[in-house]
């Protein structure tokens, strides 16, 4: 495309960081050096516009490299994938973890959300003002949100841009935990705790969807395996794709990402769509303060994913899958980008999958700090490389979503629940919960208790039963108030615990 | 010859459906495919509107003309939402009037309407107080720095606002962002709607975002080509012709002493149509009718800002 860019040029690095990920620039139509061939050859058009939504991790990757994004990385990135420069700068300044201002490469993002603000994150911020100075990108500390590790609150992540770049969580975090991730960098500070610490529950017997976590290794498939990993896969692949759609029916499955819509009814929606390809979105950005519940799945027991995901794939006939993953989960990252690469490997993934003459094939997208993307149309904006701000409904994802075609987006607790569905039925497990409410149910409890965690419990538990599990408030304090759901809950007071 | 001229094809359109519904408790049949707005404004509702532009693909972003549809949870935009057979809408509703009103206050608190049409009827008929959230903050200088995700908590004595410096940048028009609404309208213009130039786009988030372009470079050091289009879609004056801004200044912008006349651009062969708006026997602006078959109110720099040769006198 004909495109004006201002002077600036890329350095190195940050051509180097774009080209691992795009490839080498074959001509001066795409940002390459410009030769004589360039004057008498065009190149542009749909070819060249096609790789628009590389958008968000070309920037991924320059922010990776250098800390920032600069004029000539931006402008470089626009005239390797033909997008406008004002269009990668809309783009660039939508995401909380991009900065378009020269920083330090070390940042330390410091929660200052309701579990955290709980459990001594103001204290932390104090200190940090008084030893480094404001938060910003001059004294290398910010504010954030909700990082999703509310169980070892007060919590925060540190990043260290790089080749590679060092990401770490800090929870629960000190002033001086900071102080070293800048000072002295993230890669000095103690191992973060094992994944199976947000599961209080691990290894009890009875568990379903938390079944596997604390009892596998994450990074096994094999393991996975061994722990009766890819059966659910077989069955559905025994049953065909239709019949899994009505097991998922009959199972009374609802989607667990917040607007609580019937699993089945979408997949058959979406299934009998005309239009090709079909697409399947995981919705992994978890960014509501207070919730952690798919973090504990993604990181004690990531193959059950991405087997519920060729699950859900077959059935809904999607050709591609997109796990959107939120930038601050880098645990999680690291383990499913291992886990797709070992399903691949053994032909669970891929071409031909397991010799069905079936084939589909999954990636991992990061966010990169925007709750609003967890929002399933603001998700499609994402992947295709725009700002993650939410589309005119209708049409609805089933019909016109992910590059305008048919999709399927479901939240990664939902996705799992299919697993139990395929190894029990649809019926069996429409036994569990309550006759509106089927199923098994996570649920994050965090704050000032003993054991805060994500708990397993069948719907129609009472706030009082949770809160028991989580081994009630510390010795000597009492319950004062509750908050259920996050940004847009409700507190309750201590003594409203009937609550279903 | 005359052979050719009896088969001369009479233009009559596809044969289209009528839909019929209700608005208000009147039945009106409207061609399929219209909106909702097209019906109420075909039974002379008058719904206010920001974002909707004629030419434009509905961006749904102002919510000032929510309507209430039966079966519907929320209310629904009805300048995109097409009509289907036998639906039941409601403009006046009190759900509607507090939408609209709280629309309004929160626009009006934050933006600077004296230029936006209508917002004064508009504030009226909806009783809405924009003066309710504090006196308007002052004047920020680094709207144009952005730090996504890091807010600046305010101490609820003033109401947050746009207020920014104006963007005066080269000689023909003048960018005031404190003016602004984000309806998106101008980048939708400057975009693949029209322009395909891609000057201009939404940089920042939530309060903090501004059209802008690439690191806020000025525009002419931008990818703009000063067709003028952002500035004919513009709902609020936001964007003006320098021309214009500069007689605002003085005190002596008078839309009550101009004319409008449209006429041919002679400039090339294309055949745009210019409405010209004079004052005082000057050219004061230049605009181009939305429903002209040629540029659907698009021009290019010539045709937009090329009038100064005429009063060289
Ligand atoms: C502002 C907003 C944020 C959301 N964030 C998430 C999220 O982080 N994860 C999620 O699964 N769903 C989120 N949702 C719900 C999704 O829009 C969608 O309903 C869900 O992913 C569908 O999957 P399910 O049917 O499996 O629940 C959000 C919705 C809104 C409006
Ligand atoms: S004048 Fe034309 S090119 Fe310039 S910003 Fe406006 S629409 Fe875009
Ligand atoms: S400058 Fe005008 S057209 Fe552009 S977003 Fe603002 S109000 Fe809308
Ligand atoms: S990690 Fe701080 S509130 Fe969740
Ligand atoms: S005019 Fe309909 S949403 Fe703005």
């Amino acid at each position: 495309m004909d495109l004006k860019f201002t002077d600036a040029t890329a350095h190195e690095d940050e051509r180097d960081a774009v080209d691992r990920l795009i490839g080498e620039a074959h001509s001066g139509w795409y940002g390459g050096e410009r030769d004589a061939t360039d004057h008498r050859m065009s190149y542009g058009g749909h070819q060249a516009r096609s790789e628009r939504h590389l958008v968000l991790e070309a920037l991924h990757a320059v922010n990776d490299r250098v800390g920032w994004i600069s004029p000539g990385a931006l402008n470089y990135i626009g005239r390797r994938l033909s997008v406008p420069p004002a269009d990668v700068y809309s783009v660039a300044t939508f995401y909380a973890l991009f900065s378009t201002a020269p920083r330090p490469k070390r940042i330390v993002h410091v929660c200052t959300d309701v579990a955290c603000e709980a459990l001594g994150a103001k204290g932390v911020c104090d200190t940090l003002q008084a030893r480094l100075g404001p938060p910003g990108a001059a004294s290398g500390w910010k504010h954030s949100p909700c990082l999703g590790v509310c169980e070892r609150a007060p919590a925060a992540m540190a990043v260290e841009a790089g080749d590679p770049v060092v990401e770490h969580v800090i929870a629960p975090t000190t002033a001086d935990d900071v102080v070293q991730a800048l000072e002295v960098g993230p890669a000095t500070l103690a191992a973060e705790a094992s994944p199976t610490m947000a599961v209080p529950q691990a290894g009890d017997e009875g568990l379903i969807l938390l079944r596997r976590v604390g009892r596998v290794d994450p990074e096994s498939i094999d393991d996975y395996i061994a722990h009766d990993g890819y059966q659910a896969l077989d069955r559905a692949l025994e049953m065909g794709p239709q019949a899994v759609v009505q097991e998922v029916i009959a199972s009374g499955l609802m989607g667990r990402g917040g607007a609580a819509f019937p699993t089945g009814r979408k997949w058959e929606a979406t299934a009998g769509q005309p239009a090709q390809p079909h697409y399947l979105v995981c919705n992994a950005d978890e960014s509501e303060p207070g919730t952690f519940k798919d973090r504990a799945i993604l990181e004690g027991d990531p193959f059950s994913l991405i087997e519920a995901m060729t699950i859900a794939a077959y059935a809904t006939g999607a050709v591609r899958g997109y796990i959107y993953l939120r930038g601050e989960y880098p645990r999680s990252y690291r383990l499913l980008h291992n886990a797709l690469h070992a399903a691949r490997k053994r032909g669970y993934l891929g071409a031909d999958i397991l010799g069905t003459g079936w084939s589909f094939d999954l990636e991992i997208r990061r966010g990169a700090g925007a709750y609003i993307c967890g929002e399933e149309t603001a998700i499609f904006n994402s992947i295709e490389g725009y700002r993650g701000e939410p589309r005119t409904k209708p049409p609805f994802p089933v019909e016109v979503g992910l590059f305008g075609k048919p999709t399927v987006v479901n939240n990664v607790e939902t996705l799992v629940n299919v697993l139990p569905i395929m190894e029990l039925g649809g019926a069996a497990y429409a036994q569990i919960g309550t006759e509106q409410s089927t199923g098994p149910k996570l649920f994050c409890i965090s704050g000032n208790l003993v054991r805060p965690g994500v708990y397993e419990v069948p719907f129609g538990s009472t706030l009082g039963e949770m809160i028991e599990l989580a081994g009630g408030v510390p010795e000597g304090r009492t319950l004062q108030a509750i908050l259920l759901g996050g940004a847009a809950g409700s507190f309750v007071r201590g003594d409203e615990l009937d609550i279903h | 010859m005359t052979a050719t001229h009896e088969r001369t094809p009479v233009e009559m359109g596809m044969p289209v459906r009528l839909v019929t519904l209700s608005v208000d408790g009147q039945e009106v049949s409207v061609p399929e495919g219209s909106t909702l707005l097209d019906a109420c404004t075909a039974v002379g509702e008058d719904i206010p509107t920001l974002c909707y532009g004629d030419t434009l693909t509905p961006k749904n972003a102002c919510r000032v003309c929510m309507v209430e549809v039966e079966g519907s949870r929320v209310l629904v935009p009805s300048c995109s939402r097409k009509v289907t057979e036998n639906v039941v809408v409601r403009t006046d509703t009190e759900r509607v009037r507090h939408s609209r009103r709280l629309v309004l206050e929160l626009l009006g608190s934050s933006v600077d309407l004296s230029t936006t049409p209508h917002v004064e009827e508009w504030m009226a008929e909806y009783a809405a107080d924009p003066g309710r959230f504090g006196p308007p903050a002052p004047e920020d200088l680094h709207r144009d720095v952005h730090e996504p995700g890091e807010h600046h908590a305010g101490d609820g004595s003033v109401a947050e606002t746009m207020e920014q410096p104006d963007k005066v940048d080269n000689d023909l028009y003048v960018r005031d962002y404190s003016k602004c609404i984000l309806c998106y309208k101008c980048v939708d213009a400057c975009g693949t709607q029209w322009q395909n130039t891609f000057a201009i786009q939404v940089a920042g988030r939530g309060f903090e975002s501004q059209i802008s372009t690439e690191f806020n470079v000025e525009l002419p050091e931008s990818a703009c080509v000063y067709c003028g289009n952002c500035i004919e879609v513009c709902p609020t004056g936001a964007l003006s012709f320098k021309s214009e801004y500069d007689m605002r200044a003085e005190g002596t912008w008078n839309e009550d002493e101009q004319t409008q006349t449209t006429t041919l651009c002679t400039f090339c062969g294309v055949g745009c149509n210019l409405t010209l708006h004079v004052q005082d026997n000057t050219i004061v602006k230049v605009s181009s009718p939305h429903d002209h078959s040629v540029g659907h109110g698009n021009l290019c720099i010539k045709g937009r800002f090329g009038f100064q040769h005429v009063q060289n006198r």
